[in-house]
């Protein structure tokens, strides 16, 4: 099986001071992977470093085969201006930009599609509504809806179903499902380990370093809890400072 | 009434160019305006206003009330200062609002110590207040071609700057086009200030920027409207001002800008969006009925 990323030796940190160490091993292509780990672990990190808006320290990330503008990314808190006077279609709209770029105009078929990506978030009849109106987990279905119009071949998600309620997280983890079901590769931060075994075929669990990469139900094992909480609970300093080699 | 309203502009030069002039301002500016009021950067436009104050002055003592000398000093102090705290902004730890406001204050004191050392009161009132009823032909031409750039570069730049300030994390992981949007919105401020200071001063110039954006805030809330009710109410504070200033004798940047503080101020009581007269009718109307059944219609 090819692999959609390949983190080799991939150190990853904010003003020198590594969040994420020397990462290594490979996601799979259509694969469906959550991330977990303790808060400080390096999981929202890892996603920048991906994304590109974080320059590893050290090591690389490879691509195979997946192009930067590829790959779709929600980060966990959403830098949407709320009070911003756009409607729910505008910022739904806003996922074609890889296709219309920033000055082609929206044609019908376009218009056709942003209707049916709405639609498939369960926001049918919101279309015209501006976005400052919208709860929590409506703003979360559109965002969702916008990743839908990306077509991304690589999905990167930070914790998308923070703040929702069952019915919207029930709703969005069947989308996360149709894409798995499409061939797209989609990595997913998330903390409730539920969520995880239920829907999650693999799973990475890190800890500022790797712990464990597999198999959800040989990565979500109690030894392997315990260490991530040990590795992030010893390590509060960069790595190399905690008196311990890297893994 | 007739002879109150057009003879002045039909009657002396002065006046028509004047008209001209802030017409062109307020068609280039404040569409400007409205972009910077929905990024909440509406003081960067008064720190950017004080920041190209010591090249205007530099050009003033040196080759006098000087279109050129002025507008290309002026041109200069604002970009250095908009280039430098976006170069501090990007490298280091200390956020826009604290580079630009650092640079802008080292810019301010640099221009009144110019002028008040260098020259007199009155110089300094031509660089501060402006000279809206001494526009000549070339200050008409660079006024009305601010105003054509401005209002190309917004219609090119439009998706763009609306994505950067709706959701710039977004457009920076969809494309490179984040700082130019940002940097682009920056030189159309100093740009337009540096063309107002002509008519307006200053200082007086990121008032027609500004205050007809935010009182448009209250009218309606689509952008391409908030665009269009803006510069209605900047163009009908320019004629309103400089009819006040012809007819009572007032300086005529103050009366603009203060034509356009009441359109504001009428704007934040009567305004249906969130104005203050219809918030208080909202609390007595009862909340009608969601659009649609179930909790998704509903507000969770």
């Amino acid at each position: 099986m090819t692999y959609a990323l390949q983190f080799q030796d991939l150190t990853l940190g904010y003003d020198r001071y590594p969040a994420v160490y020397r990462l290594r091993g490979e996601i799979a292509e259509g694969s469906l992977t959550a991330i977990v780990g303790p808060n400080g672990a390096g999981k929202s990190t890892m996603l920048k470093g991906v994304i590109g808006t974080l320059r590893p320290l050290e090591g690389r990330i490879a691509f195979g085969g997946i192009a930067r503008s590829e790959i779709a990314y929600l980060p966990q808190q959403s830098d949407v201006d709320r009070s911003f006077p756009i409607t729910v279609a505008d910022l739904v709209g806003m996922g074609l930009w890889r296709e219309i770029g920033g000055f082609a105009g929206l044609r019908a078929v376009h218009r056709t599609r942003v209707a049916e990506a709405i639609a498939a978030v369960g926001l049918e009849g919101f279309e015209r509504r501006p976005i400052g109106s919208l709860s929590g987990g409506q703003i979360q279905r559109a965002l969702f809806a916008r990743l839908l119009l990306q077509d991304a071949r690589l999905v990167l998600l930070d914790e998308p179903f923070t703040a929702v309620d069952a019915r919207t997280m029930a709703d969005l983890i069947g989308v996360v499902r149709h894409w798995h079901g499409e061939g797209r590769t989609v990595l997913a931060v998330l903390h409730d380990f539920d969520t995880v075994r239920a829907h999650f075929p693999r799973t990475l669990m890190l800890a500022r370093e790797l712990v464990a990469h597999g198999p959800t139900t040989q990565v979500l094992t109690d030894a392997n809890q315990f260490r991530a909480r040990q590795m992030c609970e010893a390590c509060a300093g960069p790595p190399h400072t905690c008196g311990r080699s890297a893994a | 009434m007739w002879e109150a309203l057009v003879e002045p502009f039909a009657d002396f030069g002065f006046m028509r160019r004047a008209l001209v002039g802030c017409l062109a301002i307020s068609l280039g500016a404040t569409p400007v305006g409205v972009f910077l009021m929905l990024r909440r950067m509406s003081l960067t436009g008064d720190a950017m206003a004080h920041a190209i104050l010591p090249g205007a002055a530099v050009g003033y003592l040196i080759a006098g009330l000087s279109l050129g000398a002025m507008t290309i000093g002026g041109l200069i102090a604002g970009m250095a200062v908009a280039l430098l705290a976006g170069f501090v902004t990007r490298v280091t730890a200390l956020r826009e609002d604290a580079s630009l406001a650092a640079f802008y204050l080292i810019s301010l004191a640099s221009g009144v110590l110019i002028v008040s050392t260098r020259g007199s009161n009155v110089d300094l009132m031509h660089v501060l207040f402006g000279t809206v009823l001494a526009l000549d032909n070339a200050a008409l031409i660079l006024l009305g071609a601010i105003a054509s750039l401005s209002l190309f570069t917004l219609a090119v730049l439009f998706r763009p700057l609306v994505l950067e300030s709706a959701d710039p994390q977004f457009l920076r992981s969809v494309s490179g086009l984040s700082a130019m949007a940002h940097l682009t919105l920056l030189i159309l401020v100093v740009l337009n200030l540096v063309g107002g200071f002509q008519a307006l001063g200053t200082l007086m110039a990121v008032g027609i920027m500004i205050l007809p954006a935010a009182a448009a805030r209250f009218w309606t809330v689509s952008i391409g409207a908030l665009i269009a009710v803006a510069t209605a109410i900047a163009m009908l504070s320019s004629v309103s001002g400089l009819l006040l200033s012809y007819h009572f004798s007032l300086p005529s940047g103050p009366a603009i800008i203060l034509v356009a503080g009441l359109a504001y101020t009428l704007s934040l009581i009567v305004g249906p969006v969130s104005g203050l007269a219809a918030r208080a009718l909202w609390d007595r109307v009862p909340v009608p009925l969601p659009e649609r059944g179930g909790s998704l219609g509903s507000r969770e």
